[in-house]
């Protein structure tokens, strides 16, 4: 007998934080498995946000920045044009992401600069303790949302998958879910794309990942991911939006 | 009609905002005052006022910018990371003149720091924080009932001046469950009219304009001795402090906020053990109580003067301005979130100043 | 032959596991614990684990080794 599955050597020992059924633990495994997949040992560098995900840095086996909150593209382009030959990867959830980072995630996109940005869109602000995020479904409950959120008081979701294809700079943008397995490997090949473009010098690639937040969603782990296969990928649909 | 509840802090300076006019919150989540912009979500709908959850603190900011100058209340809250980011915002309020309220949830620092309690801010609320020649009414309160007590007159003042009203608070005020005794909700109708607002009507010669552009050197100079002189109108009307037990005083220990609180039970048992302590607290840092400072250094009895802060010594740069250098002052302070207990500031008197 | 080895301490009973595998031998114990007070995920019938890894892919917190 033979190991055929095990924890990846781009994942330090450190039992993480993350909730019980979080869907943290599955992505960062998969970029783990996607930084082995191109061979990034001795040159990769990734940059932390600030969200559940601030601890990343005692998590991914390799040098990593924490960046301040939203600012992550921007850091990671600081990165990459100071060493181009390193695998530049920013993590980074919905409210670092699409909410003060917007800026900083459209003009990385826009400029084109070749690294890889993995968004966790989990419609809530986890860290904080459950408010509403620029991903919050119309209708879903959060601490800043407290009957549902409303589209005249809260505003609209943002896609952000959709937006970022619209410009020209991006080489690569997709769309997955890690509800359940078969999802989760459609996620691992999308992700190691996403590092592949970037080895190969193709330029920003970004993948997008529905994720369940069991905690301040106030559900299961099993009823979250079915939240996340049912309601949020009608909202999100899954798919390849841009490929160059 | 006084109203008695047991709040926590975040909560309460919501409810007395609200109380005291606030009708237009912005801001962004960060720990420790994520309490605040929940509390206000729902609340101001109940009053008929308008909560945003902005994208970010700069842009909570320039939405009070706006707001503020539409005539309205307006607030933010945040947390020393987001004030940095606020900088920017407070200054353009500052140079436009416009009155509102910004509450920071002091934590440890510097950088993303960590979430208990700390007092590292104080330069950047006091001393600028933003880009120019600005300041603010900054109050310290030390007590959930003395966030509701100043923030309920937070706008009078503000509008008064035409400037910001910041509270400093820190995480263990934010978060602390006290009972508070909550003043009745003003009315609207008796807030003063603000001839400057956009309100929207102005033509030709009505129209108001909001703006901190002044690119005539001598213009922006006269703007800048105005400014000047409404903060020392301010620094004669507003300046706020608890003197206690000072009269005889051999040793003054000096602490705003929560370690105001926390010393103030140090004084106490100093003069258990027989040491004549006082306290000053300046509840408003600013402007800052220059004058009980300086009676300080004026008192022959007084040896020593001890500033406590949560901080590596930011506060105590003050205390010994306003005293002239006239007594030697020592500092004991605690930073990283640490939070001194009254015993840890007897044992420093005990070993450090006697 | 396959089997799985599951790192206990690192369970935190989330049951994500115990859905995805398509043998249905996979429970969380109502009588295991960790240090951390989770209750554990277990095999119940090792003989029938096929080492297809659904497990394990669908697990956070890396807590199952597969062997074939």
């Amino acid at each position: 007998m033979s190991i055929v599955f095990q924890k990846p050597k781009f994942l330090t020992d450190a039992p993480t934080h993350y909730c019980p059924g979080c869907s943290h633990g599955i992505v960062h495994r998969l970029v783990a498995e996607a930084l082995e997949a191109v061979g990034a040992e001795g040159h990769v560098v990734g940059v932390a946000p600030v969200g559940c995900a601030v601890f990343a840095y005692n998590y991914f086996n390799c040098d990593m920045q924490e960046a301040a909150h939203g600012r992550a593209p921007a850091v990671a382009t600081g990165i990459k044009y100071t060493n181009p030959d390193n695998i530049v990867f920013a993590y980074q959830g919905d409210g670092d992401l699409a909410s003060i980072g917007l800026a900083e995630i459209v003009h990385a996109a826009a400029r084109g600069v070749n690294i890889t940005v993995i968004f966790i869109n989990n419609a809530i602000y986890g860290m904080t303790g459950g408010q509403m995020a620029p991903t919050t479904l119309l209708g879903q409950k959060a601490t800043t949302c407290i009957y549902g959120r409303d589209a005249m008081l809260n505003g609209n979701p943002i896609k952000v998958s959709e937006m970022l294809a619209t410009l020209d700079g991006p080489s690569y943008v997709e769309r997955v879910s890690v509800a359940d397995v078969p999802n989760i490997k459609k996620a691992k090949k999308a992700i190691e794309k996403a590092f592949r473009n970037q080895a190969e010098g193709k330029g920003f690639s970004f993948v997008e990942v529905l994720c369940a937040c069991p905690t301040n969603w106030h559900m299961t782990p099993l009823q979250a991911v079915e939240y996340v296969k049912g309601d949020m990928t009608k909202i999100f649909p899954l798919g390849v939006f841009k490929e160059v | 009609m006084a109203e008695k509840k047991l709040m926590k802090g975040n909560e309460a300076i919501a409810e007395a905002a609200i109380r005291g006019g606030c009708r237009f919150y912005a801001g962004y989540p960060i720990t420790p005052q994520n309490e605040i912009p929940e509390y206000m979500s729902w609340r101001l709908n109940e009053v008929g006022g308008h909560f945003v959850q902005a994208e970010s603190e700069i842009a909570a900011i320039n939405m009070v910018y706006g707001s503020a100058g539409a005539g309205g209340r307006a607030m933010t809250s945040s947390s020393s990371p987001g004030i940095s980011l606020k900088q920017e915002g407070i200054s353009y309020i500052c140079g436009a003149e416009l009155p509102c309220v910004i509450v920071n949830m002091v934590r440890s620092g510097p950088g993303l720091g960590g979430i208990q309690p700390a007092q590292c801010d104080y330069f950047q609320a006091v001393k600028g924080g933003g880009h120019g020649d600005y300041r603010m009414l900054v109050y310290a309160p030390n007590s959930v009932q003395e966030c509701v007590n100043l923030m309920y007159d937070a706008y009078d003042k503000a509008e008064k001046y035409r400037l910001p009203v910041m509270m400093l608070g820190d995480g263990m005020l934010g978060q602390i469950m006290e009972a508070v005794e909550l003043p009745p909700m003003k009315d609207p109708k008796t807030f003063p009219k603000k001839p400057w607002a956009t309100t929207g009507e102005g033509i030709g010669k009505t129209r108001r304009i909001i703006n901190s552009l002044y690119i005539v050197p001598d213009e922006l100079e006269a703007m800048n001795k105005k400014l000047q002189k409404v903060y020392d109108e301010m620094a004669a009307n507003e300046t706020m402090v608890e003197e206690y037990k000072l009269d005889d005083a051999e040793i003054v220990l000096t602490a705003y906020g929560t370690v105001g609180r926390i010393v103030k039970s140090s004084v106490d048992l100093l003069r258990e053990k027989g040491i004549k302590a006082g306290l000053i607290r300046p509840i408003t840092v600013y402007p800052f109580p220059k004058d009980a400072f300086k009676r300080v250094g004026e008192m022959p009895c007084v040896k020593e003067i001890v500033a406590v802060e949560l901080s590596t010594g930011q506060y105590i740069e003050d205390v010994k301005l306003y005293t002239e250098c006239r007594k030697p002052v020592k500092f004991y302070g605690r930073s990283g979130g640490n939070v001194m207990s009254p015993e840890d500031v007897v044992d420093f008197v005990l070993k450090e100043v006697k | 032959m396959a089997k799985i080895t599951i790192s206990k301490n690192l369970c935190k009973g989330c049951g994500l596991c115990v859905e995805a595998c398509p043998k249905k031998i996979m429970q969380v114990s109502k009588t295991v614990s960790n240090d951390k007070g989770y209750f554990v995920a277990e095999c119940v019938d090792m003989s029938q684990c096929i080492g297809c890894a659904f497990c394990a892919t669908t697990c956070p917190d890396c807590v199952i080794t597969v062997e074939k």
